[in-house]
């Protein structure tokens, strides 16, 4: 199979406008004759929805919650970032497009990076008019903060909120296109199949999550922007409803999976503290340009952080990178900080982490200009922890927070499945092996607002095929199998809980397949993940009924997906034998520890495709070309 | 961690109802082994998990995010929405606030507008409607000016923020005695009457959005206050007087009658 990217020809700046020029436009009058399906209401499916009901498209729209207002993104805290260069600070569309590839360790697309950087001011203006609060300055401009990793000033933000009035201006959009009768809203329903017909999506098939029926819905074409897979791990920063079954289910008919192996661990959150936790809270890495990261120079110090003296610390981050310092991206600090745990200096009860120290920044600023930037964020470690930050250090430690792969797209972000289109994290997106701090919300966002409006009238013009009805066959099928899946679960006469699996399986992908992987780890992964997937097929409890809410009966559906998808990411890490970004491999390794590229092997992108049930999937390529960006290694020292 | 890790037993009663038209009762559930470091939440879970492997049905109860910004969860803990805590969503309350030998009464958000629709899992779509009459500005994308052609003074911009960090819970309706959704109603009308991009809508827009707010069954403020002190995101109700002057001056001035 050849992966044919379609990016268009010519300097990558003329790129896009050629390409919004190249596509064939929808006649105005004829775009109420499409039906677009929309599966998410995240930054990327909200804004997407919206956009492509003003343009006259009719939308249905598709949610797991209660609410389009309360997908995942509402979570992100940081910031957005955005090429204005209104700080003066020497920003540029390019220096966004070059810190971002770098950025994402040389293993993203370089046109959809540049894309990105220049769709990402627009942004900003839209967002503006919707009215999203934006933190401003003195004078009523907007502000800026440099964050992870960016030696700019370039991300905006609202509070320690940005995720949520984000999406809430989207989700006003959408809102505003429901009450127009362009949008069709349906929450609370989960994805259970797509439909193909003739090789080309034609729709889906969902389940009411409060009376277990099937729906069938068709369309002229399905946009998935179903988020990322980080709940593989049990225990992330993510929600508990996230999870990666519509991807999947889209990958086992014939969407190719992009470097699943490609998964964040962010430098900082709270650490793990007991056997019946539920989720992992993210503390954003807005704080590590006060805060300073360290632990004790002596293994197994118990000292009281205030009571270990300055010449017994190691600011490791400093020390190691003294230009970049406790701003080094995110892969870098997340393995630093278990560097120095395995070597024993970690702090805490467990030893799994490392302080993060306000008292100098304290000293400087003072406590009301710490509590006006992270009033809110210390609140939340305190209630958390029971502890205060003012006077002690926070304790943090890396978890799993965002997931680079996804479902393999081309420059205009649609599938090996003609007229399936995926957006935001869902998508192997623009971020390479390693995303940036402020960029998933600027990359959600382009997809939904900017890119796939354009991109999508491609298809309808040029790809699509007329409409066949929910009554066509391959809807019942879907219908069936989905089904049939549902009852298994019920039937399955087991001990265990879906969640007693999930925790299981977070276990093993974290300890083989997280911040550091070895060959003999991730071969010791598959074994174990195959055979808790047979234990989880005949071991099985849901109570309750298939026909009223069962929140475990949808747990169970997510687990055996996140199973499966295991043991895929699982076989991507072993076969990248290079690190780079979020993956590092412990047997490529420079002499000072840091992630060693291969670039003659592994200049690719690794794109899945399912072989049914019983044989591997097979593993192609998209070599990944870079004209603009030198490769190099990747130094924050 | 400081604080000793402790253990505590408590007493659920736990409100179960099968569906919108069963009675529902409250159910007693001993618990007898919380780690106080647990979150109310992850304190159902491990009773829920039990509950599954006793072949019973887990409590049914909606939760997202978990870190309090989602709106998702919510519950009535001994009669206080969210639980006795200020400034708190429930995913956030920990059991180290509760005391060995507690009993804790736990009941599902209580309003004519919104349906029980099993256990602790309730309808708030009617939030949805109003919001979708008028919780927008009406901008398409691709038409907006350059971001900094409209400066906002950076108090009257901090005010709106104050105003659209509700998170849509309905722990405010919960609250009050009317089950009136007033204080979610004004975040929003203050949040975009506050800034210039909100006027060239505002009387319109707090039309609409009272009307469908009357339209789904709400009650209407009658000044209790108890919707501020429920409120997670403290959301004061310095906003229901907002929407109330942007409703008397919209009554004079809109053409929407």
């Amino acid at each position: 199979m050849e992966l044919a990217a379609h990016v268009p020809d010519g300097p990558i700046q003329k790129k896009w406008d050629r390409h919004r020029f190249e596509l064939k436009l929808v006649n105005p009058a004829n775009k109420r004759k499409y039906t677009l399906i929309v599966v998410g209401t995240g930054l990327a499916g909200g804004s997407a929805s919206a956009t492509l009901a003003e343009l006259g498209y009719n939308v249905k729209t598709f949610c797991i919650q209660d609410s389009p207002r309360r997908a995942h993104s509402i979570a992100a805290q940081g910031g957005i970032n955005a090429a204005k260069n209104y700080p003066n600070d020497g920003d540029s569309i390019w220096r966004l497009f070059y810190d971002t590839v770098k950025g994402g360790d040389y293993r993203s697309r370089e046109a959809n990076v540049y894309r990105l950087a220049q769709i990402s001011n627009h942004i900003i203006d839209h967002c503006v008019a919707q009215g999203v609060p934006f933190a401003r300055e003195y004078g009523g401009l907007l502000a800026n903060r440099s964050f992870g990793g960016a030696q700019v000033s370039r991300t905006f933000y609202a509070r320690g909120q940005t995720g949520q009035q984000l999406l809430l201006g989207a989700y006003s959009a959408l809102c505003r296109q429901i009450a127009a009768g362009k949008v069709r809203m349906f929450p609370r329903r989960e994805m259970q199949d797509l439909v193909l017909v003739d090789g080309k999506a034609a729709g889906i098939v969902t389940r009411n999550l409060l009376t277990g029926e099937f729906e069938k819905h068709e369309a002229d074409a399905v946009v998935l922007a179903t988020g990322g897979y980080g709940n593989v791990f049990f225990l992330s920063t993510n929600a508990m409803s996230s999870n990666v079954s519509a991807a999947l289910q889209a990958y086992r008919k014939g969407a190719l999976f992009a470097n699943p192996c490609f998964s964040q661990i962010h430098p900082t959150c709270i650490p793990h503290h007991g056997d019946y936790q539920s989720k992992l809270t993210l503390m954003s890495e807005s704080l590590r340009n006060d805060g300073r990261v360290w632990v004790p120079k002596k293994a197994g110090d118990s000292r009281p952080p205030n009571g270990i003296p300055e010449d017994e610390r190691d600011y490791y981050l400093e020390r190691r990178y003294p230009s970049f310092g406790n701003l080094v991206p995110r892969d870098v600090a997340s393995r630093a900080a278990k560097a120095v745990c395995d070597a024993g200096m970690g702090v805490g009860p467990t030893g799994y982490a490392v302080y993060l120290d306000f008292a100098e920044a304290i000293q400087r600023d003072g406590k009301d200009v710490i509590r006006k930037k992270y009033g809110n964020l210390f609140d939340m470690y305190q209630n958390i922890v029971d502890d205060d930050p003012y006077e002690t250090p926070m304790m943090i430690y890396p978890a799993t927070h965002y997931t680079m792969g996804g479902l393999w797209v081309d420059y205009n972000l649609m599938s090996t499945i003609p007229g399936l289109f995926v957006i935001g994290e869902a998508n192997f997106s623009d971020h390479g092996a390693n995303r940036l701090g402020a960029s998933a919300l600027m990359q959600g966002l382009a997809d939904g607002y900017f890119v796939l409006p354009y991109t999508i009238g491609g298809y309808l013009t040029e790809g699509a095929m007329p409409r066949v009805g929910a009554d066509h066959a391959a809807f019942e099928d879907a219908v069936q199998a989905s089904q049939g899946r549902i009852r298994r679960f019920m039937k399955t006469p087991g001990a265990r809980t879906a969640d007693s699996f999930h925790r299981e399986l977070g276990r093993i992908m974290w300890d083989h397949c997280g911040m550091a992987r070895n060959e003999a780890g991730l071969q010791k992964a598959v074994g174990q993940i195959q055979a808790l997937r047979e234990e989880f097929q005949t071991n099985l409890r849901v109570t309750g009924s298939e026909h009223e809410v069962n929140q475990g009966l949808q747990k169970a559906g997510r687990l055996a997906d996140f199973l499966d998808f295991a043991e895929l990411m699982t076989m991507d890490a072993l076969d990248r034998r290079e690190s780079c970004g979020g993956h590092f491999r412990e047997e490529f390794q420079t002499e000072e520890g840091e992630a060693k590229r291969d670039d003659e092997a592994f200049c690719h992108v690794a794109a899945w495709e399912y072989k049914g049930e019983s044989t591997p999937p097979r593993r192609h390529q998209e070599p990944l070309v870079f004209e603009n960006v030198k490769l190099a290694q990747r130094s924050y020292k | 961690m400081t604080a000793e890790t402790d253990t505590i037993r408590i007493t659920l009663k736990v409100w179960r109802q099968k569906g919108p038209k069963d009675r529902g009762r409250f159910e007693t559930i001993d618990v007898p082994d919380v780690e106080t470091h647990m979150s109310f939440l992850e304190m159902l879970d491990v009773v829920n998990e039990r509950l599954t492997l006793e072949g019973k049905e887990p409590i049914e109860f909606d939760s997202d995010c978990r870190e309090g910004i989602c709106g998702t969860c919510g519950a009535v803990v001994n009669g206080i929405p969210h639980g006795p805590e200020k400034a708190m969503t429930l995913c956030q309350l920990h059991m180290r606030k509760f005391r060995d030998g507690d009993t804790i009464a736990v009941e599902p958000w209580r309003a004519r507008a919104f349906k029980v629709i099993k256990d602790l899992v309730v309808d708030r779509s009617p939030l949805e409607r109003i919001m979708e009459a008028g919780g927008y500005i009406s901008v398409n994308a691709g038409s907006a000016p350059e971001a900094n052609t409209l400066p906002v003074s950076q108090e009257i911009s901090d005010q709106a923020m104050d105003a659209a960090a509700c998170i849509g819970c309905g722990a405010c309706v919960a609250a009050c005695p009317n089950a009136s959704p007033m204080l979610f109603l004004g975040a929003k009308i203050s949040h975009f009457a506050l800034l210039p991009q909100g006027q060239p809508e505002a009387l319109k827009r707090v039309i609409a959005m009272q009307r469908a707010m009357d339209a789904c069954g709400f009650g209407n403020c009658s000044n209790e206050r108890e919707c501020e002190a429920a409120c997670p995101k403290e959301i004061k109700i310095i906003n229901i007087a907002r929407l109330n002057r942007e409703y008397i001056k919209a009554s004079f001035g809109s053409k929407e009658k």
